[in-house]
């Protein structure tokens, strides 16, 4: 227990407590994980750059996070939006729009895949407009953008609502009396308070649309070179049995995760220090 | 404070013209209802496209039912093993102190930044039969991969930080001063966690126990790695929605998909109910908007 350094406590139960979640997340998460990275060194600098700098992992690379750097902004915008009404104003039906605004976590991937690849598809409701117009949506990275921004919405909404809700009514009050305008109140008052939680909604939603698959493979139309994202790369190697080519591209994708969860700490750490110095 | 200024009416001063006040409305519910009610809605409607009597043929076909029994098993396995670790992890963390806390805490979540297919891999390469495993399983005729054990495993992966993750922001703001006061009084430790501690966290516990629920039951990329879509044995009700929509058999696709999307709006109805009695519990304290906060910010 020393060597936790643990302080003094009345409570029992740290041992057991700590001890079991260390050895489930062992089991769960680090050996499997730790599994991967032993795997991909069997091929080796060369081998691997090898595997990851073909043509087709770097088009799927940039396509991967191209797409979900455009949804994570377009949810960042009207996420900021949805939250700022969701808390500023009132309209019928405003409980039932706040509980819809989570169904992305909770409705699975693969359903929500396949509904809008019917709606975006050339006959369906939204197609069927688009297509005259010569927008294709369904089958082509545009298609990947809408699934990614689907998927990713809830983040920004979530992260924002909470810091809007507590921002306090006198600040803008002072604000006005000290003569500024909405749009000035909005830019120096209540835009450099959310900021931070609006940074975090968009890494949080960058982060989990660069590793998104089922709701994206179907909307995809998967054209190598054109649209097929990273993950699904993955999974055609694992079906050629290629393992150690599946094993490479997982890392570089781990590799992605960590640095957007370095980020987001950098942010909440950044947001932190701020908010201390005020 | 900050709860009670937002209850109050909006000042001239501290509200925009009502004309903006419209638009902004209106942009973000056209933005909502084409991107998230839009989708739902064409779920249940291409599910029933064809009437009442194909949408049930397609809910009681053979396979269909095996999935939806398969997918039961799982969440019914996946679900209790993180309550567990779930409450273990928070005991430890919300209630010590200690070296490495915050590490434990990152590394608890790392499973959402991880994609779901690199979750699933990480089995294979153990598990597999090229795996580091693979010959000894083999051996003793133990099968993981391609199997309901792999499936679980999963599922266990991607559901992993959950129900921790609502506890530990939770109990951190109840603090342990209730549960001090037990023990000085003679209860014993679990005494004092059954009736101290559980008592408080209970709508805590079952809000991360709803979203894991639903998370395990509609997991798609991480399960399709492992289980090898073999119909009938190893297809939970996503993968068969996959394979249905990939055959063009799109009134059995959205038959199915228009079951999850069902356990979609009841947990998301549950959550709301639960975000309600959570706030009724502690109505008059902070807790519950701090710790919702927080959880926000951590989601």
């Amino acid at each position: 227990m020393n060597l936790f350094n643990k302080k003094h406590s009345v409570l029992p139960g740290f041992g057991l407590g700590l001890g079991y979640t260390l050895f489930w997340l062992c089991l769960i998460v680090l050996l499997p994980l730790l599994a991967l990275v032993l795997k991909s060194s069997e091929l080796g600098w060369q081998g691997f750059w090898e595997t990851v700098s073909t043509d087709r992992v770097i088009a799927s690379l940039k396509l991967s996070f191209g797409a979900s750097l455009v949804a994570a902004l377009i949810n960042a915008l009207f996420g900021f939006l949805v939250a700022w009404v969701l808390v500023r104003y009132s309209f019928p039906g405003k409980r039932f729009v706040d509980a819809l605004v989570d169904l992305p976590f909770a409705l699975p991937t693969a359903v929500a895949g396949i509904a809008l690849t019917t709606l975006y598809a050339p006959n369906g409701w939204f197609g069927q407009y688009l297509e005259p117009l010569g927008i294709k949506v369904a089958f082509t990275p545009i298609g990947i953008m809408v699934a990614l921004t689907f998927i990713g919405l809830p983040f920004v909404v979530r992260t924002v609502q909470p810091v809007l809700q507590d921002l306090e009514a006198e600040l803008e009050e002072a604000a006005t009396c000290l003569g500024a305008n909405r749009w000035q109140i909005f830019q120096r008052v209540i835009f450099p308070a959310t900021l931070p939680a609006l940074l975090t909604g968009f890494t949080l939603a960058l982060a989990r649309a660069t590793g998104e698959f089922g709701s994206v493979i179907f909307i995809a139309g998967n054209i190598p070179m054109v649209s097929e994202i990273t993950p699904l790369l993955i999974i055609g190697k694992l079906e050629q049995y290629d393992y150690l080519g599946a094993t490479a591209i997982a890392v570089v994708m781990l590799m992605i995760s960590f640095v957007m969860l370095l980020l987001i700490n950098g942010i909440q750490w950044w947001a932190g220090r701020r908010h201390g110095i005020r | 404070m900050a709860l009670a200024t937002n209850q109050t009416e909006r000042t001239a001063a501290t509200t925009e013209s009502v004309v903006v006040r419209y638009v902004l409305t209106g942009f973000a519910l056209v933005f909502l209802t084409l991107f998230l009610f839009v989708p739902l809605v064409s779920v249940f409607w291409e599910a029933l496209a064809k009437g009442w009597d194909l949408y049930l043929a397609a809910l009681t076909d053979p396979e269909a039912v095996n999935a939806i029994k398969l997918t039961l098993i799982t969440a019914l396995i996946a679900v209790p093993l993180n309550l567990v670790f779930g409450v273990a992890a928070a005991w430890a963390i919300a209630r010590f102190e200690f070296r490495g806390k915050a590490l434990l805490t990152t590394l608890i979540d790392l499973p959402f930044s991880i994609s779901p297919v690199v979750a699933g891999l990480i089995y294979v390469l153990l598990f597999g039969a090229q795996g580091w495993l693979g010959p000894w399983l083999a051996e003793h005729d133990i099968k993981i991969i391609f199997a309901i054990p792999g499936i679980v495993l999963a599922t266990v992966f991607v559901t992993f930080p959950f129900v921790a993750r609502e506890l530990i922001p939770l109990m951190q703001a109840q603090g342990a001063d209730e549960e001090q006061a037990a023990l000085v009084l003679g209860a014993s430790g679990w005494q004092t966690f059954w009736r101290v501690t559980l008592p408080n966290i209970k709508w805590g516990l079952l809000y991360g126990v709803i979203l894991c629920n639903a998370r395990a039951m509609g997991e798609f990329g991480a399960v399709s790695v492992v289980s090898g879509h073999i119909r009938g044995q190893t297809n939970t009700v996503p993968l068969h929605v996959e394979i249905l929509y990939n055959e063009y058999n799109f009134i059995g696709a959205f038959a199915c998909a228009s079951l999850l999307a069902g356990l979609a709006l009841v947990t998301l109805a549950l959550k709301t109910f639960v975000e309600w009695r959570a706030t009724q519990q502690h109505k008059g304290d902070a807790v519950p908007l701090e710790a919702r906060a927080r959880l926000a910010s951590a989601h």
